[in-house]
């Protein structure tokens, strides 16, 4: 099966290791958030604040900010803007992202 | 170098890089922002760097345009005339007496300022894609359009393995090839518009055979693949609890409402949906530029009714590429000459016009075939999520038009806290406009993206030479 | 806000009342503003009893709308900058309390068990217990459809109907004449204009004023805080910008940060340094604000007039004209007191306050 990668014939350098919620998953060198987040399956790392409600990437340009997630740390980064380094905690995110 | 008069463009998609390469050729001093980490926009959004993309025209069409470009802008910079500055995203252009203030914060993290003085600003700050709601469009999932081709462009990524392509307006046609090219199952391609629609408009569409060429070529794709295609058909649902499941297409009728009894349900795990393009028009705004509608106003030669500030691309009406690249290069020009201290000569850029005309006229055509079903509103059901930040529903916006008074989108705003979010109503005010029976008229954003207070306390007077050239 | 108020208590006291506004529902100030209901800024005279009224009034009205229109008694802190402002914030304060102002003074742990995020070091602050808040648009709206008045929005008052002897008989509009003994100017920043509709005159002004709004937070703010320095400039005659944040929460999230002050017109662009003076301001009384984003700001035209009190009841110079406006940055706190106070002179019952600071012609007539 053809994927982006193949099609736009990249070979980045290998991956590396993140975490999302402490679990340990992989992602490419140059891969947002967003990207490392789609591979790994996973398609939302937000709660909204009133229904609590799952939220990912909307506008995937940054202008939504349905796609908030925490990054070492820092909430309410777009993970559809923000790229990956090797060890980045990224944490899923509720409500304002400042509750805890 | 320093003695040139030193023009700040904002945005390095085709506008902003056709200005800045025109204006840069006629002995101005350019400093270029955007906030990509590198130029494109998000027409040409390139893949990231360290992807390493061996071929990333696959993702493209047109690329020797691009090539050309992306030419002319490496050619600037190393001869000195241009300053790229990427990952810059400007929150604010401040007019002073003598000159402008470019404020921005340094990306992705958006916590450090830079600010950049220039004599004159070009904004081509492009567009963003306008989405109307129905039941189920906040589950993840569902995209807009344009941010299934900008993860695929930019991250080389999809969100997953059978995708729904829906709306209306020509960019579904080239987001649907392009998810099929990178693997994705295409369950079908949706339409709202009435192929006869087309018909009508043929005289004026087909002025512009290119593009016709463009279209038919997405669609003898599509066949290929035997992607079914449906017209006046609409998404009045999305399915799923945690996320996308599945969409309801159902068909539309004359009068563009919901055919009852028409709809099909089609399993799929990626929605892309788009109903067309709005333009950025926060900075002009807040510089005080003169808006015609949604639009920056310009005249012949791109200029603002600010002195000193010229607009170019999708900021002054949605027209595509091509007509963006136009705008951009007579921009430029002007700017050049301007700032020389002479009036340009119009006739030095002919060509350039005579396209923007014609492509404007294309614009305006495709924009009346394009539309969204007359009665999209009636899809909003009392508890569809309409405000996707601040989770306000149909409901409680239709009770504060019927019930307290709101007549107009700030109103609403006021009211039911639609618009107060992150997105600063970007994605609801046109669906909050429909609702509350009025047109869709620019709402005022004096920061174009937030800004941490302690950047906004501190004044920078201090050009930083920080970020890539 | 001013005119909703007005509704309500005159549509309680038996009137048949219409409302008319040549926008929507809280277009103009109200919906600009806040929503301070302050009795901590204000010193001891008319003002203050006025405010005081409200205060008690708004207290009614919240146990009659409950959380629809967003009120929260949370009190205000005055914070102090320098021992020797707290010495004068602290005498301001004896001369409230006997006016009947509940005011405490705090320092050390318990101004910090009050707000703990507080810049530390500060000598000391005084609580106002009263200080209270509304969502300014949603009790607008709510007084108005509660009041049971005809609501005409984007109907724009041409002109004011009069007999030949000059008393009032209607108003005009450009889809109609509204017949009626007597017109309420409630027309805020623009009642001037309203009264020159009418053939006289009130001197009413713009004074711009910008309100920073942050990221959706959890409560890091708890009251209304501000510095002692911002009850200086509301006194002020000052034309230059005098900003002193005033900070709070809301129910909603974000934190607003208030209270510039411009005499510039109606100049609806924006400057950088008005906003960048609010956010300095309320960093220096809440370091950890640094971090957090502003998302928005806007603006709006405060009524103001010379002598910074309202013109509130009859105008003796147009019979069946009465005026409720020009309460510069206090109309949606002072709004209750003035709508049942012209609900009084409407129904001509002795109003509740004396009116005569109020005068709406207590200021000389202009000459055109």
């Amino acid at each position: 099966m053809t994927s982006p990668l193949d099609l736009a014939q990249a070979h980045p350098r290998p991956a590396f290791t993140v975490t999302l919620d402490g679990r340990e998953t992989e992602a490419l060198p140059g891969q947002t958030v967003a990207a490392a987040l789609w591979a790994a399956g996973v398609t939302s790392w937000r709660t909204t604040r009133g229904a609590g409600r799952p939220r990912g990437v909307f506008c995937g340009i940054g202008v939504c900010f349905d796609c908030l997630v925490t990054v070492n740390d820092r909430p309410n980064q777009r993970a559809c803007l923000v790229p990956l380094q090797p060890g980045d905690a990224i944490r899923t995110q509720e409500g304002t992202g400042h509750d805890d | 170098m320093t003695d040139r008069p030193h023009l700040a463009v904002i945005g390095a998609g085709p506008a902003g890089l056709a200005a800045t390469v025109a204006a840069a050729a006629h002995g101005v001093r350019v400093t270029l922002l955007d906030s990509a980490a590198a130029a494109g926009g998000q027409f040409y959004r390139q893949p990231a760097a360290e992807l390493r993309a061996r071929r990333p025209q696959a993702l493209h069409h047109d690329w020797g345009t691009w090539e050309r470009l992306r030419g002319g802008l490496d050619t600037h910079v190393k001869a000195g005339s241009v300053r790229h500055l990427t990952d810059h995203h400007v929150w604010f252009v401040e007019r002073r007496a003598d000159r402008f203030t470019v404020h921005a914060l340094l990306g992705p993290e958006q916590e450090d300022p830079v600010a950049v003085h220039a004599d004159a600003v070009l904004l081509a700050t492009g567009g963003y894609e306008k989405v109307l709601p129905f039941p189920g469009w906040t589950l993840p999932g569902v995209l807009t359009a344009g941010g299934a081709q900008a993860m695929l462009k930019g991250a080389l990524a999809v969100s997953g393995r059978t995708a729904v392509v829906a709306g209306t307006g020509p960019l579904l046609l080239p987001v649907a090839t392009g998810l099929a090219a990178a693997g994705v199952e295409i369950a079908a391609l949706v339409e709202s518009a009435d192929p006869k629609a087309f018909v009508r408009r043929s005289r004026a569409l087909a002025a512009q055979p290119g593009k016709l060429a463009e279209g038919a070529g997405y669609a003898a794709q599509l066949l290929r693949r035997r992607v079914r295609t449906f017209t006046r058909h609409t998404v009045v649902e999305a399915h799923g609890t945690e996320r996308l499941e599945a969409v309801t297409v159902a068909a539309l009728d004359g009068a563009g409402r919901v055919r009852p009894g028409t709809g099909r349900r089609i399993p799929c795990d990626t929605l892309a949906v788009g109903h067309g393009m709005l333009p950025h028009t926060d900075l002009a705004e807040t510089l005080g530029c003169r808006l015609d509608g949604m639009n920056v106003q310009v005249d012949g030669e791109q200029r603002t009714d600010v002195p000193g500030v010229w607009a170019a691309g999708e900021t002054t009406g949605i027209g595509g590429s091509a007509l963006a690249l136009a705008e951009g290069h007579i921009a430029g020009r002007s700017a050049a000459a301007r700032l020389a201290g002479h009036a340009p000569d119009p006739r030095e850029w002919a060509a350039a016009a005579k396209s923007r005309n014609r492509l404007r006229e294309f614009a305006a055509a495709l924009d009346s075939v394009y539309a969204p079903p007359a009665h999209w509103t009636e899809q909003i059901t009392d508890d569809t999520v309409v405000c996707r930040c601040e989770e306000v529903t149909g409901s409680a916006i239709r009770e504060a038009v019927t019930e307290l008074g709101a007549g107009d989108v700030r109103t609403v705003k006021l009211l039911t806290r639609a618009g107060m979010g992150w997105c600063q109503g970007r994605m609801c005010a046109p669906a909050v406009a429909g609702l509350a029976g009025c047109r869709l008229a620019p709402s005022r954003r004096p920061f174009a993206r937030p800004v941490p207070l302690g950047v906004l306390a501190h004044e920078h007077t201090h050009p930083t030479e920080r970020g890539s050239s | 806000m001013t005119g909703a108020a007005c509704a309500l208590y005159a549509s309680r006291a038996g009137l048949d009342v219409i409302v008319v506004d040549r926008g929507p529902v809280a277009g103009g100030t109200t919906g600009a503003g806040e929503g301070n209901l302050l009795v901590s800024d204000k010193e001891p005279g008319p003002e203050l009893d006025l405010a005081l009224l409200s205060n008690r009034l708004w207290g009614e009205l919240a146990q009659e709308f409950g959380e629809a229109i967003e009120y929260e008694a949370k009190g205000g802190v005055v914070v102090a900058t320098s021992p020797g402002s707290l010495t004068a914030l602290e005498h301001f304060a004896d001369g409230q309390r006997a006016a009947g102002v509940v005011a405490e003074t705090v320092a050390g742990d318990a101004l910090y068990a009050l707000e703990p995020h507080l810049a530390p070091g500060l000598p000391g602050a005084v609580h106002y217990p009263q200080d209270s808040q509304v969502m300014p648009a949603l009790a607008a709206a709510h007084l108005v459809r509660t009041s049971g008045a005809r609501l005409l929005t984007g109907r724009a008052v041409t002109e004011v109907l009069r007999t030949t002897d000059g008393t009032v008989r209607g108003v005009r509009t450009h889809s109609g004449d509204i017949h009626t003994p007597a017109v309420v100017n409630a027309a805020g920043t623009w009642g001037g204009e309203l009264a020159t509709l009418a053939g006289t005159s009130l001197p009413v002004l713009p004074r711009r004023g910008f309100v920073l709004v942050t990221e959706t937070l959890p409560r890091m703010v708890h009251h209304k805080v501000y510095a002692a320095d911002y009850v200086a400039d509301v006194a002020s005659d000052s034309a230059a910008l005098q900003t002193s944040p005033v900070v709070e929460g809301t129910a909603a999230g974000p934190i607003l940060i208030g209270a510039s002050r411009e005499r510039v017109g109606f100049d609806r662009s924006v400057p950088l340094p008005a906003l960048r003076a609010l956010a300095a301001g309320a960093t220096r009384l809440f370091p950890f604000l640094s971090d957090v984003r502003a998302i928005r700001s806007y603006a709006g035209f405060r009524p103001y007039m010379p002598d910074h009190l309202p013109a509130i009841g009859p105008d003796p110079r147009v019979p069946g004209l009465f005026h409720a406006c020009g309460h510069e940055g206090a109309g949606i706190g002072l709004a209750t007191g003035t709508g049942h106070l012209i609900a009084q002179v409407l129904t001509a019952k002795t109003p509740g306050l004396d009116l005569a600071p109020f005068r709406p012609d207590r200021f000389p007539e202009e000459t055109p």
